[in-house]
C-alpha cells in the first residue's frame, strides 16, 4: 500500500516493468514445477530493488523472465511500454541487447579478450553501436573506475575489477534496467562493499537496478526489498519498512549505544 | 524500398559482425586452426598439383601433336574384324605402291601425301663404328612438310634420286654423332646391311616424347621411296595432309573411297586399311585426359571430404567448450542468426585459409614436378583449378560447418550459462 502511495505521489516517473500474474511452469519428467506462481509487479524508473529469497523460491526464474532470457508460461510482461509476451526470439534478443544489462555472479568475461573487448561485445550485436563501440566502451570503463585496466585480460584483474568490467559491459548499451544476479557472491566482503558502492553510485546517476541476492547486507543497499517464497511474492516493501532490515538496524543502533 | 535497404543493411551488419568474430576466434586459437585446416590444405594442394600436372602433360602432348600438323592423316593396312578378309595374312592386305597412284587427282581435299616404306631396323656402319637399331624408311618429297621434319643440312631427295633408285640417304644428327661422321657429313657414305648409301642431307630429329621408347637409343635413316625395294620387300603406309583442319574428315572420306576402289574392295566388305587423323587422336587424347582429371578429382574430393569432417569435429568441440560464451553472447543480445553465421563463417574462413595455403603448396609442388620431369615442363595451375579448389573448400566449410553452427545457435542461453 505504501508503495502505491509513493508511486502516486511521484507520477512523473516512468513505469519500466509491469508484470501481471506471471506464471512459469517447468516440466521435469512428468512433474510440473511452478517456478513462478502468479507474480504481479511494477518497477519504476530509477528504482533500486533487491529480490531476496531462499534457493528454489523462484528468484532466478523471475530474473530470467525479467531479463527476457525466458518467456512466461502465462501472464503479461511489459518492458518500457512494450509487450514482450508474444515476441519472437529475434525481437527478444534485441530487447536484451538494448534495454537490459546483465551482471552475473561468475562475471562471465571472455578470458582471451581484453577488458575493453569484453565491454565492446554487446555493441557488436547492436544496431548502431558498431562504429562507436571502442569509444563507448572506454567511456563506460572510466565510469566504473577502470580507465587504467583497459588492455588487461580477465586473468590479470582482481575479482572486484572483473565484476566492474562485467558491470561496464552491462551498462555499455545504456540499458533501461540493470539486472544483477548475486553480483557479490564470488567476492570477499571488502571487495563486495566496493561493488555495492558502485551500484549505489549508478543508482544516484539514475540507473534502474534489480539485484537478486540472499545476503542481507547486499539487500541493505537497495531502496526496495522484494522477498519471494515458493514462486510468490512474500513481501514487497520499501527498505525502511522491511522487518529484517529494521531488526538489523536496531541491532546496529543498539551496538552503537552500547 | 526502405524495407529492402533495412534488410540489406541488417544482412551486411550480420556479415561483418560474423567475419570480425570468426577471424578473432581463429586468431586466438592459432595452433588448433592450423591443425584443423591441414586436411583441407592437403586436399587443395593435391587437387591443384594433379590438375596442373595433367594440364602440363596435355599441353606438352598437344604441342608435339600440333608440330605434326593437325591436318595430318595416317593411312595403314589393317585386318578387318569380319568379312572375307578377316583371316587374310598381313602380306595379302599390304599396300602396294600403285594403290596410291593419282590419289591427289581423286581426293580434292588432300593437299599432299607421301608414301612411306618401312623395311625395319638394321645396323649402320661407318668405318669401325656401328650403330644398332637404325630404322630405315623410304619416303617421298612431301614427307618433310607433312611431318614437319625439314632437312637442316644438305638437300632433300630429288626426283632423279627416286627415279634412278639412287643409293642416297638422309640421316638424323644423333646417328651422325654416334658413327663419328664429320659434322658436315654430306658426301660421306655409310653401310646398312649390304648396301652403301651416300649421305645427301641431315634431317631434323624427331621431337622426344620421353615415355614410350624404353631407354634404348634408336636412330633414323631415310632413303628414297623406290630405293627401299632394292633392299627387300617394304611395308607400305602413307602420310597425307588435308587442305585444312576443317576438311580433314572429308579428306579421310575421299581417301577411303579412293583406296577401296584401288584395292578392289567389294561393296559391303569392310575396309582393309585404317585412316587415322591427328585430329581424331587429339580428340581421343582429350577425352582420356578429361577422364583422368575426373578420376583424380574424385579421389582428391574424398580427401577434401575427410578434411571437412575434421573441420566439423573441431567446430563441434569448439561449440561445446564455448557453450558458456554462447550463452553470454545470447544474453547480451546476439540473435540466433548472429551465432549461426559466426560459427558458419568461422568454418568457411578456416576452409578458405586452408584453400589459400593449399594453392600455395600446390604451386610449389607444381614447380617441383615441372623441374623433375621434362615431359611436364609446361605444367601450370590453370585459373579454373584455383577457383574450383576455393569453391570446393568453401562448400566443404558450409556443409560441415552447418551442423555445429545450428547446434550453437539453438542453445538455450539459460542452460548455456549454467554449463560447466
Amino acid at each position: 500500500m505504501t508503495l502505491k502511495m509513493q508511486t502516486m505521489a511521484d507520477k512523473t516517473e516512468k513505469l519500466i516493468i509491469r508484470l501481471q500474474n506471471v506464471i512459469k511452469i517447468y516440466k521435469v519428467g512428468v512433474e510440473r514445477i511452478h517456478a513462478l506462481d502468479g507474480i504481479s509487479l511494477e518497477l519504476w524508473e530509477n528504482e533500486y530493488v533487491a529480490v531476496m529469497g531462499p534457493s528454489g523460491s523462484g528468484k532466478s526464474t523471475l530474473m530470467n523472465v525479467l531479463g527476457c532470457l525466458d518467456q512466461a508460461t502465462s501472464g503479461y510482461y511489459e518492458l518500457d511500454g512494450q509487450d514482450t509476451t508474444k515476441m519472437s526470439d529475434a525481437a527478444l534478443a534485441r530487447i536484451r541487447n538494448e534495454r537490459i544489462g546483465f551482471v552475473f555472479q561468475t562475471f562471465e568475461l571472455l578470458g582471451r579478450l581484453s577488458a575493453l573487448k569484453n565491454v565492446e561485445m554487446p555493441l557488436i550485436y547492436s544496431r548502431n553501436g558498431w562504429w562507436s563501440r571502442r569509444k563507448r566502451a572506454k567511456n563506460v570503463l572510466e565510469r566504473v573506475g577502470l580507465e587504467d585496466r583497459i588492455k588487461h585480460r580477465p586473468n590479470q584483474l582482481s575479482g572486484g575489477e572483473k565484476q566492474r568490467v562485467a558491470i561496464a559491459r552491462a551498462l555499455v548499451c545504456n540499458p533501461s534496467i540493470l539486472l544483477a544476479d548475486e553480483p557479490t557472491g564470488n567476492l570477499d566482503s571488502k571487495t563486495s562493499e566496493g561493488i555495492l558502492k558502485l551500484f549505489d553510485q549508478l543508482h544516484q546517476e539514475g540507473q534502474t537496478i534489480v539485484i537478486v541476492t540472499h545476503e542481507e547486507h547486499v539487500a541493505r543497499h537497495a531502496k526496495r526489498i522484494i522477498r519471494m517464497r515458493d514462486g510468490l511474492i512474500h513481501s514487497d516493501l520499501p527498505r525502511d519498512q522491511d522487518p529484517a532490515y529494521k531488526k538489523v538496524m536496531q541491532n546496529v543502533v543498539r551496538e552503537e549505544l552500547e | 524500398m526502405i524495407a529492402v535497404i533495412r534488410v540489406s543493411a541488417a544482412f551486411l551488419r550480420l556479415f561483418y559482425q560474423s567475419v570480425y568474430l570468426a577471424l578473432g576466434q581463429i586468431w586466438t586459437n592459432k595452433t588448433r586452426s592450423v591443425l584443423t585446416t591441414i586436411g583441407i590444405v592437403i586436399g587443395v594442394a593435391s587437387v591443384t598439383a594433379v590438375i596442373a600436372a595433367l594440364t602440363g602433360l596435355k599441353a606438352k602432348v598437344l604441342t608435339q601433336v600440333e608440330s605434326f600438323g593437325t591436318n595430318t592423316i595416317f593411312i595403314l593396312p589393317t585386318r578387318p574384324d569380319k568379312g572375307s578378309m578377316r583371316h587374310a595374312s598381313w602380306w595379302t592386305i599390304r599396300f602396294l605402291p600403285e594403290h596410291f597412284d593419282d590419289m591427289l587427282e581423286h581426293c580434292p581435299s588432300v593437299e599432299r601425301f607421301s608414301r612411306i616404306a618401312g623395311i625395319g631396323r638394321h645396323t649402320a656402319h661407318y668405318r669401325e663404328k656401328s650403330a644398332e637399331n637404325v630404322e630405315v624408311t623410304g619416303i617421298e618429297a612431301a614427307y618433310h612438310e607433312i611431318q614437319s621434319r625439314p632437312v637442316v643440312l644438305g638437300r632433300t631427295f630429288s626426283v632423279i634420286d627416286d627415279m634412278q633408285v639412287r643409293p642416297v640417304c638422309l640421316i638424323d644428327p644423333k646417328l651422325r654423332d654416334e658413327l663419328r661422321l664429320d659434322r658436315d657429313c654430306i658426301g660421306q657414305s655409310i653401310r646398312i646391311g649390304h648396301y652403301a648409301f651416300r649421305i645427301v642431307g641431315v634431317i631434323e630429329r624427331q621431337p622426344e616424347l620421353q615415355f614410350g621408347e624404353s631407354g634404348q637409343e634408336h636412330y633414323e635413316v631415310f632413303i628414297p621411296f623406290k630405293t627401299t625395294f632394292k633392299m627387300g620387300r617394304p611395308w607400305i603406309a602413307a602420310f597425307a595432309a588435308s587442305k585444312g583442319t576443317e576438311v580433314t574428315e572429308e579428306a579421310q572420306a575421299e581417301i577411303r573411297f579412293f583406296l577401296r576402289r584401288t584395292r578392289n574392295i567389294r561393296p559391303g566388305e569392310p575396309d582393309t586399311f585404317r585412316i587415322e587423323s591427328v585430329k581424331r587422336f587429339m580428340e581421343t587424347f582429350n577425352s582420356i585426359a578429361l577422364m583422368v582429371t575426373l578420376v583424380a578429382g574424385g579421389i582428391v574430393g574424398i580427401s577434401l571430404l575427410v578434411g571437412g569432417v575434421g573441420i566439423m569435429n573441431i567446430m563441434l568441440v569448439s561449440v561445446s567448450e564455448r557453450t558458456r560464451e554462447i550463452g553470454l553472447r545470447k544474453a547480451v543480445g546476439a540473435k540466433k542468426s548472429a551465432i549461426l553465421t559466426q560459427f558458419l563463417i568461422e568454418a568457411v574462413v578456416l576452409c578458405f585459409i586452408g584453400g589459400l595455403v593449399g594453392v600455395g603448396i600446390g604451386q610449389c609442388l607444381t614447380l617441383v614436378i615441372s623441374g623433375i620431369n621434362p615431359v611436364l615442363e609446361l605444367t601450370y595451375i590453370p585459373a579454373w583449378a584455383i577457383l574450383l579448389s576455393f569453391g570446393f573448400a568453401g562448400s566443404v566449410g558450409i556443409f560441415f560447418g552447418m551442423f555445429p553452427a545450428i547446434k550453437a545457435a539453438r542453445l538455450d542461453p539459460i542452460e548455456a550459462l549454467r554449463h560447466e
